[in-house]
């Protein structure tokens, strides 16, 4: 990317490159901040905690709520939601040396990826009974992929979550939400040193379900993580996938697809917290949205702290407007303490469907239909590639095909 | 054989404050075989005409008839146009990204032929056609003129124009931009095409350059949305030597 930066007065300038402005229907309002007021840490109502009653009840002003409709979450935001009803089906396949137990919160692996950021995700860190720990032991390399299928059958549930990857261990989890439920679920890695991890989320929920959690990484000495978060379902979905990294040379790659149909509202707020030297960070999420009051919403929030020298960073947001009547929300946020890193920077943009695509392609005998989709195809091909799970990408290509159909019929 | 019949013609743009015509009255017919040079200033509506007989949805045909073989094209979508024939090489070829040059070829020959071409002998004919443009293999895996220099772009309108074979061909400025080198390779292109005499071709030039290389049989000179006077290749030499003052004078569309 860049050249390294020596004092902070040169932050203006080369590695950091700046969004893309604004189209219809949209917002998108990064920022660089070097110092500035508004932090990270300023723009939470409250500091982390594992306890509910620590938070605030929001009522839609405050800065990380202010893009979500409150009224649609069941009640998980304002403890009127009470677990219930019929129970999520959960079905976990794992490889032989994979270990699965449930554990209570004091157990000391419940909770260590960080507190919780926001009301939702201490409410369920509060309501749950028992948490799940699935751990890879150190140094397997697993043959096949962990798959955690998570079916709603109607009813609220209080989830949490941990993966635990043991030193230089690697394992792939695919994590797959179908059905109807509100859920509100945290997850945690753990990534030992060396460890490498990839998860594929997937929410492929009915149109009714409520899904809000907060999915934090915690990235060893020289662990890489992959994250892939695939948003297609739900009334409302709200994830804050988060990254911490508990020593050097760490690597995150977070990718994120959505697709916002017809009155859904989808919201992916990121968070990377840069805080030990040389590691690095590369944030990629579209999106495309078509139909009346489709709402997607995408904060990237990236900090470099002080100590964190030698990060190199880039987060990218691109989301595609099919129809009338969708709304995108992107804010880039990019916090530097430090002018001694190799490279940070971020992009954002929204555009319509072109027009002149679908023209140009269509003159060369392409039917609307078939031209739509290799522009679509197209615009979420390089993230698709990135997954390098065969079955999921097909199964991606799949959903984005049908989602189309959908449109034109 | 393929006719193109263009009669009366009239077509309005929205534009600020109302619509507003930009071709009134075009008259022309273009036979397979034959080739129309239409040269006109800047702004004279040659890229309108060629846009509407592509079917670009900005353009609102208000009158007049287009008929390829008798059947009316204006009843066309695009699509369907260009599988009646009709192909048009862009001015401004745009990009697609995320769609592959040869992914793109494909899908647009099997739509334009109705069938999948055979991989085999497709695969040959394409390296083969990118050969005799100068086009680089690697190309082939690059996103549809993404990123591609101004040459780039024609020769690449060009490419398709060889692999789809329509009966009607329309240039649109398929000369604008190119280096004495890439305008040769584009005229080779074209007249070899030409020579297989299953093409009627639409010339839309600004410049008499590319007739050096590609020999009309009739011209026309476009003047405020329509033509203005037509004649044989002599009437080049006229443009070449007089400019396009005789006509704008009195009536500029601007
Ligand atoms: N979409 C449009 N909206 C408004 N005016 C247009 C539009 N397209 C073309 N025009 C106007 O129509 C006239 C003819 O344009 P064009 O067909 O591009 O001319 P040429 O190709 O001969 O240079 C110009 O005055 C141009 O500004
Ligand atoms: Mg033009």
């Amino acid at each position: 990317m860049a050249e390294p930066q020596n004092s902070p007065k040169d932050l203006r300038q080369a590695p950091v490159q700046g969004g893309l402005p604004s189209a219809l229907g949209s917002t998108t309002s990064g920022a660089i901040a070097v110092a500035a007021e508004s932090t990270t840490a300023t723009r939470m109502s409250a500091p982390p905690s594992f306890d509910v009653a620590d938070f605030p009840v929001p009522h839609g002003r405050e800065e990380e709520w202010r893009f979500t409709p409150l009224e649609r979450l069941k009640g998980l935001h304002d403890g009127s939601a009470a677990a219930g009803g019929a129970d999520l089906k959960i079905d976990i396949l794992a490889p032989d040396e994979v270990t699965h137990e449930l554990v209570d919160r004091s157990d000391p692996r419940v909770g260590k990826a960080g507190k919780s950021v926001d009301r939702v995700a201490a409410a369920a860190f509060s309501a749950f009974e028992k948490a799940s720990v699935i751990t890879v032991p150190k140094e397997a390399v697993l043959a096949d992929p962990i798959r955690i299928a998570v079916h709603g059958q109607g009813g609220t549930t209080f989830a949490h979550q941990v993966i635990e990857v043991g030193a230089f261990a690697e394992a792939v989890v695919v994590i797959d939400h179908t059905g109807d439920a509100v859920l509100a679920a945290n997850v945690e890695y753990h990534l030992g040193d060396g460890a490498k991890l990839t998860v594929v989320s997937v929410q492929d929920w009915d149109d009714t379900a409520v899904h809000a959690g907060q999915h934090t990484a915690l990235v060893g000495r020289d662990a890489t993580f992959k994250s892939v978060v695939v948003t297609f379902g739900g009334d409302l979905v709200r994830l804050n996938p988060r990254v911490q990294y508990q020593g050097p040379g760490g690597e995150a790659e977070l990718y994120g697809l959505y697709f916002t149909d017809n009155g859904q509202h989808q919201e992916h707020r990121l968070f990377v917290d840069h805080e030990a030297p040389n590691c690095r960070s590369n944030v990629a999420y579209k999106g495309a949205l078509q139909g009346q009051d489709a709402h997607a919403v995408w904060i990237g929030d990236v900090l470099i702290r002080a100590a964190a020298t030698g990060t190199d960073t880039y987060e990218l947001n691109r989301n595609l407007v099919l129809t009338d009547g969708a709304r995108v929300d992107s804010v880039p946020n990019l916090e530097i303490e430090t002018g001694e890193i190799v490279g940070a920077g971020h992009a954002s943009a929204t555009g319509r469907f072109e027009d002149e695509q679908l023209f140009y392609l269509m003159a060369r005998g392409i039917p609307a239909e078939e031209a739509r989709r290799l522009v679509v195809r197209g615009f979420f091909a390089e993230l698709v590639q990135q997954i390098g799970l065969p079955d999921v990408e097909e199964r991606l290509i799949a959903k984005i095909e049908a989602e189309l159909e959908a449109s034109v019929a | 054989m393929a006719t193109l019949e263009i009669h009366d013609l009239h077509v309005s743009v929205e534009a600020e404050g109302g619509p507003r015509e930009i071709l009134r009255g075009v008259d022309l017919t273009v036979k397979q075989g034959e080739t129309h040079a239409i040269m006109g200033p800047n702004g004279s509506g040659k890229s309108t005409l060629a846009y509407s007989l592509a079917g670009h949805p900005k353009y609102t045909v208000t009158g007049g008839t287009v008929t390829l073989d008798g059947e009316d094209v204006l009843e066309m979508s695009v699509d369907e146009r260009a599988r009646a024939g009709v192909f048009l090489a862009m001015q401004y070829p745009v990009e697609v990204p995320g769609v592959s040059v040869s992914n793109f070829l494909r899908t647009s020959a099997t739509a334009v032929r109705g069938e999948a071409p055979k991989l085999r002998t497709w695969v040959k004919e394409v390296k083969e056609a990118m050969e005799r443009l100068s086009i680089d293999p690697s190309f082939a895996e690059r996103n549809v003129n993404e990123g591609f220099s101004g040459g780039e772009k024609k020769r690449h309108e060009i490419l398709q124009l060889e692999l789809l074979r329509p009966s009607i061909a329309i240039l649109d400025e398929t000369d604008s931009g190119l280096d004495v080198d890439a305008l040769r390779i584009v005229s080779e292109g074209v007249n070899r095409v030409r020579e297989t005499g299953e093409v009627g071709t639409l010339l839309i030039t600004h410049y008499t350059r590319i007739l050096r290389y590609i020999k009309p049989d009739h011209v026309h000179v476009f003047a405020n949305g329509r033509i203005a006077e037509s004649g044989g290749a002599e009437l080049a030499d006229k443009l070449e030597n007089e400019g396009y003052e005789a006509y704008v004078k009195g009536g500029a569309s601007e």
